[in-house]
């Protein structure tokens, strides 16, 4: 048996349900950007803990650094900077990673059974050795976080620490965090506090301070508190609205069952034509010349 | 007097028959291991190509061979193909061609209207199969596609071979229905009867 805090909710391409007796907590990793510094000692503990080191890149002009989410760099800070407000320049620093979505488009897009797992409290988890290196969880994440490595041609992306948080830990990114901007703990429990900081946030003049929890992928186990959260896509591009592209969810949805039964029904139809009717023989009156 | 069964008439070539049987073969391939992509309930048949990672290698390096092999009986067999007034007529009495009466058809030439649309049908997925295939193959060319453009393109490449393989199906059914069919593609030559009972035109044509 495996540990509770380990339960596997669901798994990618397997069509029956996984052990599903125990309720799990759901947990949930908050990112309250407005208290957040820039200070990327998350990204430094992400690489510590997961063993991972990226490549040393080259300065874009930014202080995006690497430049983008890699196979080997599961968390990027985002620096943007806005004028919500003219002449008001605002920095806004969003953590970048996998947001562990309820209903997550990686692992319905997935085609290998078990490469893609959510566990029980909700932290979605990438099973290299059953990835096959298709690149489907890419086609299926509306968030744009799963890399595939060119020196094994698997797929990674953060794992919230699951084997941390599986024996009662938070992750790296939240146990070094110097102000408190990264809270892990249940997702009841970062909802509510999301809300204490949004009151604060609102009462310091960011009227439209909101809590990131997008309902079109079913919520998601990493959220933000946004100071403009009337306005996401000021933060790096964040999505207003994430959803499973309808692409991704007609072909992982309707097509797959009916294309197979379909398919099963041709041959079958071949079958039963055989036996009744029978085959198209060349007749007696034919054969003599 | 000799039995019409036991003279032999030549329908292919070498050639078109080891043209045919390369697509044939890599079409086998595709099928089976897109299938054991496409649908959880097909993934076993990716230990007939050495697991996972093996199925996923492979697949794009058959399609290419695939196209290739089809270039070149699109080449052979096109005009062969044309869609006529008798076609027309052949599939509106397609009820008579499932009850074997091809009595009441149209005489059929070198190809009947069914052997035609599936051609048809092949000439527009192949390509089309082969170009949404290369928009998600990795890791050579995804990783330069806008995202856009990958999930229409496994959208589509589920839809192009669920219309192929099904059509294929047909295919190979039809073979073993209409009896002795399978030797014009093994052997290269249909005995006199056969191509007097399905292809009469075609027959007629040729012993002109």
């Amino acid at each position: 048996m495996a540990l509770q805090t380990l339960d596997i909710q669901r798994r990618s391409a397997t069509t029956t349900p996984s052990p599903g007796v125990r309720q799990t907590t759901e947990v949930a990793k908050l990112i309250d950007i407005s208290k957040c510094i820039g200070c990327k000692a998350c990204q430094t503990a992400c690489m510590e803990w997961n063993d991972i080191r990226d490549e040393v890149g080259s300065n874009a002009g930014t202080y995006d650094n690497p430049r983008d989410l890699t196979e080997n760099s599961w968390t990027v800070m985002r620096y943007s900077e806005v004028e919500v407000e003219q002449g008001k320049l605002e920095w806004l620093i969003r953590k970048d990673g996998c947001m562990h979505c309820a209903d997550p488009g990686c692992l319905k897009a997935c085609p290998s059974p078990g490469a893609i797992i959510q566990h029980g409290n909700g932290i979605v988890d990438f099973q290299q050795a059953n990835c096959i290196g298709c690149g489907y969880c890419i086609a299926g994440c509306p968030f744009n976080v799963p890399r595939i490595s060119r020196k094994d041609n698997k797929a990674y992306k953060c794992t919230l620490c699951s084997d941390r948080v599986g024996v009662g830990m938070e992750p790296a990114c939240v146990k070094t965090c110097p102000t408190g901007a990264i809270v892990f703990g249940s997702k009841t429990d970062m909802i509510q506090h999301a809300e204490a900081r949004i009151v604060d946030l609102k009462e310091r003049g960011y009227a439209k301070a909101g809590l990131y929890d997008p309902q079109g992928v079913g919520g998601t186990h990493v959220m933000y508190v946004l100071q403009h959260a009337d306005q996401p896509e000021l933060y790096h591009g964040l999505p207003r609205d994430p959803a499973i592209s309808p692409m991704v969810s007609l072909w992982k949805g309707v097509t797959k069952p009916l294309m197979s039964l379909g398919l099963g029904l041709v041959a079958l139809a071949g079958f039963f034509h055989y036996v009744t009717v029978g085959p198209n023989e060349v007749g007696d009156e034919e054969e003599e010349v | 007097m000799a039995k019409s069964s036991s003279v032999l008439i030549k329908r292919y070539t070498a050639s078109d028959r080891l043209n045919h049987w390369t697509v044939a073969i890599t079409f086998m391939l595709l099928a089976l291991s897109g299938l054991a992509l496409f649908h959880p309930a097909f993934f076993f048949l990716t230990h007939l190509f050495g697991g996972g990672p093996w199925t996923r290698i492979l697949h794009p390096f058959a399609g290419v061979l695939l196209f290739a092999g089809f270039v070149g009986m699109m080449l052979r067999f096109w005009k062969l193909n044309r869609i006529t007034d008798d076609d027309r007529q052949w599939l509106r009495q397609v009820g008579d061609v499932i009850r074997n009466r091809e009595d009441r058809l149209p005489p059929v030439g070198h190809y009947n209207a069914g052997q035609k649309y599936l051609f048809w049908t092949m000439v527009v997925c192949i390509p089309l199969l082969l170009l949404t295939g290369v928009l998600v193959w990795r890791p050579y060319f995804a990783p330069l596609m806008p995202i856009f453009a990958v999930r229409l393109a496994v959208l589509l490449h589920a839809v192009a071979a669920f219309v192929i393989i099904a059509g294929i199906v047909v295919h190979i059914y039809a073979a073993i229905w209409v009896q002795g069919s399978v030797r014009a593609m093994t052997r290269g030559t249909v005995t006199r009867a056969w191509a007097k009972q399905h292809h009469p035109a075609w027959y007629r044509e040729i012993t002109k």
